[in-house]
């Protein structure tokens, strides 16, 4: 099967051979895979340099296109994505790979959960967090068609199917005054396990800035509870959660990665678990914000 | 560059566009470091089709000045100067200035952009300082620019003796390692720096004049 990864890497080949506005700048990560190209500039491991050759070819016309793992494109680089694009006015298409934790055995150094709060601290930025490789095509075409700024985070862990619709799509509508959860990107499986036979509802989001308040406001109808469910730092779009429903009263339970110095290497099936967010973990988080018994079969609880 | 639309003042009427801008009769002396070189470029170098990028941001007194001068600004914009509604701010903004191609202020920002922007055939000169040259993104497009032989490429560094730590044995030097033609010459001298500064080069190598200036 086709990973997101490999996907990115085919649809920027293509949008280089086909539109020759596209550029692509990378740091010695993907410089093979996308190949040569007039348009493809690798600048070596510089990437400061990379994002300030994007934000160059922008200025030019040129719809750039930059690309690296994650803690490379976003944090190393923070004030290019700030001032060089933003401050500048300029556009570009920034493509993550390695989301939170997908190089869990790498350590700390390739794992970047704190990426999307950054970016969303940011003005101007629409930010897409896919939860299937198939969402893909449409959000990098559509994108690279743009002339904005534009933050995508691909990782390794998929959902079991693409999720059609786009922004913010309710997939489950529980009873009248049912806790809403919303799930991003790739916590779609283990959310739509751990709430089987839940009486809650379930939206899916895969674009997570700018933050769809209304459709968050309409969705919840008369009920109060909302759970937000981010495959990266807990919390990041909590506030967003309290502007959509900042005239009246709720209770946001945001559940992510925790903001903590997490020393542990393995897997990123490891790692999902240890921060609950796998079904289970997330089904424990369910009982206790929303007090409620559970019916219907429990998922495998594992304990840390 | 955006060329000038109206008659323009031209060098003579800086100082007074200066005391304009600033309120002073006498003038920031890192503001004046870079105004032999500005208005060299502007006067007698560039073209229709080419990118000034002003990486060193701060101290832009002369800079502004020196767009006044060539009908580029408006010379009504340098009264409140770094005002609320002023589109001339202490360190420049591109989308509040016109003729202003990037934005900046904070150091180490400008080479970059000028290599993407060169990378695409465009010839662009970038004026950076002494000082601005300790922030290590420089090295990054310094490094690159010369294994790519990026030729469209000038960069200006206005050596004022301000860094910190000093560059031991030369600036031009690090540059001529990277690949880069190099030339050290008088940053208030305007027929030498037209002299090195108007013919395109020969090659694919980018081209660093080090103007020197009095030191700060």
């Amino acid at each position: 099967m086709t990973t997101m990864r490999e996907r990115f890497y085919e649809l920027a080949r293509e949008a280089l051979d086909e539109d020759g506005r596209v550029a692509v700048v990378t740091a010695q990560i993907g410089t093979d895979a996308i190949g040569e190209h007039p348009r493809h500039f690798d600048v070596g491991i510089r990437e400061q340099l990379m994002i300030g050759v994007a934000a160059g070819l922008a200025l030019e016309g040129y719809r750039p296109v930059a690309h690296s793992y994650t803690p490379f494109l976003v944090e190393r680089p923070y004030e290019m994505l700030k001032l060089d694009l933003g401050h500048n006015d300029l556009g570009a298409v920034l493509v993550s790979i390695g989301a939170s934790y997908d190089a869990a055995h790498e350590g700390r150094t390739h794992q970047a959960p704190e990426d999307v709060a950054l970016v969303a601290a940011l003005p101007g930025w629409t930010i897409h967090v896919p939860g299937h490789v198939d969402e893909l095509d449409h959000l990098l075409r559509r994108a690279f068609a743009g002339n904005d700024r534009v933050y995508v985070r691909l990782s390794e862990e998929e959902n079991h199917a693409r999720v059609d619709g786009g922004g913010f799509t309710v997939l489950r509508r529980g009873s009248s005054g049912a806790p809403l959860v919303v799930s991003v990107g790739p916590t779609l499986a283990p959310v739509l396990e751990a709430t089987a036979g839940r009486d809650v509802s379930v939206a899916y989001l895969a674009t997570v800035r700018p933050f769809p308040h209304a459709q968050l406001f309409t969705a919840l109808g008369g009920g109060t509870d909302v759970v937000l469910v981010e495959p990266y730092l807990a919390g990041t779009s909590a506030a967003e959660v309290a502007v959509a429903l900042r005239d009246r009263p709720h209770r946001v339970l945001a559940l992510g990665v925790p903001n903590e110095e997490f020393r542990h290497y393995g897997t990123g099936a490891e790692h999902r678990i240890a921060h609950g967010l796998d079904a289970a973990g997330i089904a424990r988080s369910l009982d206790t914000f929303l007090e409620a018994v559970v019916e219907t079969p429990q998922p495998t609880r594992i304990e840390r | 560059m955006r060329m000038a639309t109206t008659m323009a003042p031209g060098y003579d009427a800086l100082p007074s566009l200066l005391t304009r801008l600033t309120g002073d009769e006498k003038h920031d002396r890192s503001a004046l470091s870079t105004l032999d070189v500005l208005w060299v470029l502007y006067d007698r170098v560039l073209g229709e089709d080419d990118r000034f990028l002003l990486s060193k941001g701060h101290g832009p007194a002369a800079f502004y000045a020196v767009l006044a001068a060539k009908g580029i600004v408006p010379v009504e914009a340098l009264d409140g100067f770094g005002s609320f509604d002023s589109q001339l701010g202490y360190h420049p903004d591109r989308v509040l200035a016109p003729g202003v191609e990037i934005s900046s202020g904070s150091l180490g920002h400008g080479l970059g952009i000028a290599v993407g922007a060169a990378l695409t055939g465009r010839r662009v000169f970038c004026l950076v300082g002494d000082a601005e040259l300790d922030e290590g993104s420089n090295w990054e497009a310094v490094q690159y620019a010369g294994r790519v032989g990026l030729g469209s490429l000038t960069t200006i560094v206005i050596d004022n003796d301000s860094s910190w730590h000093g560059w031991p044995e030369g600036i031009e030097r690090r540059f001529m390692l990277e690949g880069w033609i190099a030339l050290r010459v008088d940053g208030r001298d305007q027929e030498a720096l037209e002299a090195v500064l108007r013919p395109d080069l020969a090659g694919n190598r980018p081209r660093c004049i080090v103007a020197e200036v009095e030191a700060r």
